[in-house]
């Protein structure tokens, strides 16, 4: 268990230090996925404890965005003034935004063939 | 607040327990509305905490900042949550190998879709330029959202509660969408789920099923990236 941690802390920070040293747009995070799945690849296999560590923390991922999305309590002057665009453009676009990947998605592999359906 | 509990609070305020133990309560009533809903998406566990800790702010008067002084540490786990989305992803290495010339076609097209819709939506409704600025990059990941909102001439830290909107959104309608336009593939519905809703949009198609899980990290993380390179250069085109 803290043997992952560190392994995962450790991914993270390399990400960091990548973004900030190349200037990527992208988060230090993000890099970090790509370097831990790297290792994975050239290991290949997740270790027992990483394993059970990455499940422990993916299971509660929900939690993690109550600190930030109660983020909104600041904007809330804003998002009444301009409410029904924001609304209808949140909802719309990313109901639509859903539809239209997930199809296309499935439309795509359904001609290379090689289903795995609910 | 009377002066008593106006000076509890400045002592509880002092140290992160209180702000780190609302959090968790409010996600427990989330998590608890959820189950007695029959788990329907529609009650989802963060739109429900978020909605808690915004009334228990408004009610209290207690600042944001505050409150995130203690929250922070449940909001720093996201770094090291999102290198472990690398577990599940490389479980499901040999789908995605499979099928990653269909991924890079819908995540381009997804990404297009999400950014022009939202932006499209919002104009025609009579949004304010700032408001259309800062709704373009939504539905990518937070970070890269507000680099890309700043880039643009929007409102980063606007643009972060339109991010955690759609996420929300994403979540707890996400089920309903993909049965909608029948879309049975778990690779296909956690494509959309990423694409779409980013990380919370994860969280969801992990709660349903590894494969979607995999697939939605995955296409999290390439259209944070997508975005962060091809909307600037979009904008510059049609502006």
């Amino acid at each position: 268990m803290l043997g992952s941690l560190t392994i995962l802390l450790l991914c993270q920070l390399a990400g960091e230090l990548i973004t900030l040293a190349l200037k990527l747009p992208v988060p230090g995070p993000v890099i970090g996925m790509l370097l831990l799945f790297i290792g994975l690849a050239v290991r290949g296999g997740v270790p027992r404890g990483l394993h059970d560590t990455a499940g422990g923390l993916l299971r509660h991922l929900s939690l993690l965005f109550v600190p930030a999305g109660t983020g909104v309590v600041v904007h809330l002057g804003l998002l009444g003034n301009e409410a029904l665009p924001i609304a209808v453009s949140l909802i719309g676009s990313t109901v639509l935004a859903i539809a239209v990947t997930a199809w296309i998605m499935a439309a795509l592999l359904r001609r290379t063939g090689g289903e795995d359906r609910a | 607040m009377n002066s008593t509990l106006h000076d509890v609070w400045v002592y509880l305020a002092a140290s992160p327990l209180a702000g780190l133990t609302v959090t968790l309560v409010a996600y427990q009533i989330g998590l608890w509305l959820h189950e007695r809903c029959g788990r329907t998406p529609l009650v989802n566990p963060v739109l429900i905490a978020v909605l808690v800790l915004i009334a228990l702010l408004t009610a209290s008067g207690i600042e944001y900042r505050t409150y995130f002084e203690g929250a922070q540490f449940v909001h720093f786990l996201l770094g090291p949550a999102t290198v472990a989305l690398a577990v599940p992803l490389y479980n499901q290495i040999n789908q995605v190998r499979r099928s990653l010339g269909a991924l890079a076609v819908a995540l381009l097209t997804g990404s297009v879709t999400a950014a022009g819709s939202a932006v499209a939506l919002g104009w025609l409704l009579g949004a304010s330029e700032k408001t259309l600025l800062s709704l373009a990059p939504k539905s990518v990941t937070s970070p890269i959202a507000m680099g890309v909102s700043e880039q643009l001439g929007g409102l980063p830290s606007l643009t972060a509660v339109f991010v955690m909107l759609s996420g929300i959104v994403g979540a707890a309608l996400g089920t309903w969408t993909l049965n909608l336009v029948r879309v049975k593939d778990w690779r296909a519905r956690g494509l959309g789920m990423g694409v779409a809703a980013h990380g919370i949009g994860t969280a969801r198609a992990l709660q349903v099923n590894e494969v979607a899980g995999a697939f939605s990290g995955l296409a999290m993380g390439l259209n944070g990236l997508a975005t962060a390179v091809l909307l600037p250069l979009l904008w510059r085109l049609f502006s």
